[in-house]
């Protein structure tokens, strides 16, 4: 287990050089920030069958900060965010080697224990996926998975992680009534209190805003800001602006593999390159 | 774009999908719409050849029997003298069987639902029981009549049919006996064999109706299969898994071929006490009366069918409002 994020990395940190086509993926982060590294992988390879879904990925995470995923449809970044918390193990013929960790903990270890990763690593989809019972109980849902709580601390820890999930004003009055009746932007920060509530130490975001109206979009990407002072944010976007809204560093994945990596400001304004300034100047993809 | 110009140079320019449409010969409109009309009329009539049978069997019935129902009908024993003839013990009996097979059919079919629809990976073993759980629904219920006798009546022969071991009084609640004999126990559990590939069936039909996203929200927060399986799958099929396990008991509670092959005794003035009493089921009492020569039987075997007939749509509408009940509760 990790230490609480108590000395953050000082903002627009670009890790890694920038990188140029065909070279080498692997690159070593600078010793001094190797603390401040979440998640590293390097040379992950990942097939479903026959078909291989990431060619040697070499990637570091900053903790406490919002890395973005971007690409076109079925380039493997949400192949590589599923290996985060082994949410590719129920697939039939997905596998992947190399290197993926967690602060330190290999992911990709058979003996790993996949439930207890899961709790450290929070996940939301791409819709809005709320259990058909109360907003209470979606909420306590996974804290009562792991531990038994008396009913005091248990109120608090939902409405904690409701206000965190800025959705305890609007839901306070009807915690027991059922979740499916919130909208689609109070059900997706609804999943995100969900997801809090096991006090997680990364959060797994999936296209998070895709199946939601622009109003309900802007809630979310706020506070996806608010919510990296504590945790880091993994999110997989299709969506350029949301990307450079919402990101610290950005990753561009192209067919398997990780073309560049930097932070979001040099990544859209000035990539090093060409199909990532492509991608990003909307010309492809 | 390329080889359409290069085949028919004549044509000066590509016809959009509009012209097309525009230069083919139309079909006959009022042509279509007859058929339409007939094929409707075809529907109608033979829903209303379905219903007007179900009619005529239900009105049939009615006037047969209905003099004879009465109280003294319903908790009376059977008689040689019709006017003194009831169902009781034939009603209690397969209240006895239709209690023993829910409470053994359900969990086992339920259970092996779970496993192949949330636990099992997809390998040769698995299509293997799917083939032949889907085969075992269509073996006639007469066969499994065989099995029960063999099984649960003589325990395969392992032990005197003759001389049971037993365990306890026989006037007792808790009596048993090795092996069961034709006691209302042995009726149960045959007629779970007989229901089990049904209720494994809809079970895994319920189970698949429960969103991924659910199974998938629940996994990532860390829970166990089963834990998955009991907090959320479970709630969100039951509705669907009890439909069709209470449609599975009106199945075994209308079967008389597997409880006559167990070898019940026809004539019973008594209900059961315990899991080894003697018992005989409604659809017996009933082959067994129309099969007299007097016409005062066929009158209670009339009477007895709609008894039967009640009982069953007792429980088709208690599916229904179990169903109702709990997709509010879930909803």
């Amino acid at each position: 287990m990790n230490t609480p994020p108590n000395a953050p990395p000082p903002r627009n940190i670009d890790i890694k050089p920038p990188m140029t086509v065909g070279a080498p993926a692997v690159v070593v982060a600078p010793v001094a920030d190797t603390e401040h590294i979440a998640i590293r992988a390097q040379g992950l390879d990942s097939w479903y069958g026959s078909v291989q879904a990431l060619k040697g990925i070499s990637l570091e995470i900053p903790k406490c900060r919002v890395t973005a995923l971007i690409g076109p449809s079925g380039c493997g970044k949400s192949t590589f965010l599923r290996w985060i918390n082994r949410m590719n193990d129920p697939i039939p013929g997905a596998r992947a080697s190399g290197t993926l960790t967690l602060h330190g903990d290999d992911l990709l270890s058979r003996s790993l224990d996949v439930v207890e990763l899961r709790r450290r690593v929070g996940m939301v989809f791409q819709k809005p996926n709320p259990f058909t019972k109360s907003i209470y109980d979606n909420v306590a849902f996974g804290p009562r998975l792991h531990r038994s709580f008396r009913r005091t601390d248990l109120d608090e820890l939902v409405e904690n992680s409701l206000r965190a999930a800025a959705l305890w004003d609007e839901v306070k009055d009807r915690l027991n009534s059922s979740a499916l009746g919130l909208s689609g932007g109070q059900q997706q920060r609804l999943c995100i209190a969900r997801a809090i509530a096991v006090g997680p130490e990364v959060l797994l975001m999936d296209e998070p805003c895709s199946a939601l109206d622009p109003k309900s979009t802007a809630s979310i990407e706020q506070l996806i800001r608010e919510l990296e002072t504590s945790y880091t944010i993994v999110i997989v976007t299709h969506n350029m602006q949301q990307a450079a809204r919402v990101s610290d560093r950005t990753a561009f994945f192209f067919e398997g593999t990780l073309v560049e990596c930097g932070s979001t400001d040099r990544i859209f304004t000035n990539p090093a390159n060409k199909q990532t300034e492509d991608y990003v100047s909307g010309r492809f993809g | 774009m390329h080889s359409l110009g290069a085949r028919s140079p004549s044509i000066a320019r590509t016809r959009t999908p509009g012209e097309i449409v525009a230069a083919a010969t139309p079909t006959s409109q009022v042509g279509r719409r007859i058929v339409d009309r007939a094929f409707l009329g075809v529907c109608i009539a033979f829903t209303a050849l379905a219903v007007l049978l179900l009619v005529v069997l239900v009105v049939s019935i009615w006037q047969d029997g209905h003099a004879r129902l009465s109280w003294q009908f319903l908790s009376s024993f059977a008689s040689r003298k019709t006017e003194e003839a009831g169902v009781r013990a034939p009603l209690w009996g397969s209240i006895w069987v239709c209690v023993i097979c829910a409470v053994a059919a359900l969990p086992i079919g339920v259970g092996t639902a779970i496993y192949l629809e949330e636990f099992s990976k997809r390998s040769r073993f698995r299509s293997f029981i799917q083939l032949n759980i889907a085969n075992l629904a269509g073996v006639p219920s007469i066969v499994y009549g065989i099995l029960g006798l063999t099984a649960f009546a003589r325990a395969f022969g392992t032990a005197n049919s003759e001389s049971p071991i037993t365990f306890g009084q026989p006037e007792s609640f808790f009596y048993l006996q090795l092996p069961f004999g034709h006691g209302v126990l042995a009726g149960g559990l045959t007629l779970m064999l007989v229901v089990l590939p049904i209720v494994i069936v809809s079970s895994q039909e319920a189970l698949r109706t429960v969103p991924a996203s659910l199974r998938t929200a629940s996994l990532a927060l860390g829970a166990t299969q089963w834990q998955t399986t009991w907090n959320i799958t479970l709630p969100a099929s039951i509705p669907m898994i009890m439909t069709g396990g209470i449609l599975a008991m009106s199945r075994a509670i209308g079967e008389a071929a597997p409880i006559l092959v167990l070898g019940v005794p026809l004539f019973i003035r008594s209900t059961p006490t315990n899991l080894m009493s003697d018992f005989t089921v409604l659809p017996l009492q009933i082959y067994n009366w129309s099969m007299r020569q007097q016409s005062g039987f066929h009158e209670l075997a009339a009477a007895g069918i709609i008894v039967l007939l009640a009982v069953l749509l007792t429980l088709n509408a208690l599916a229904v409002i179990i169903r109702h009940r709990l997709q509010r509760a879930n909803g």
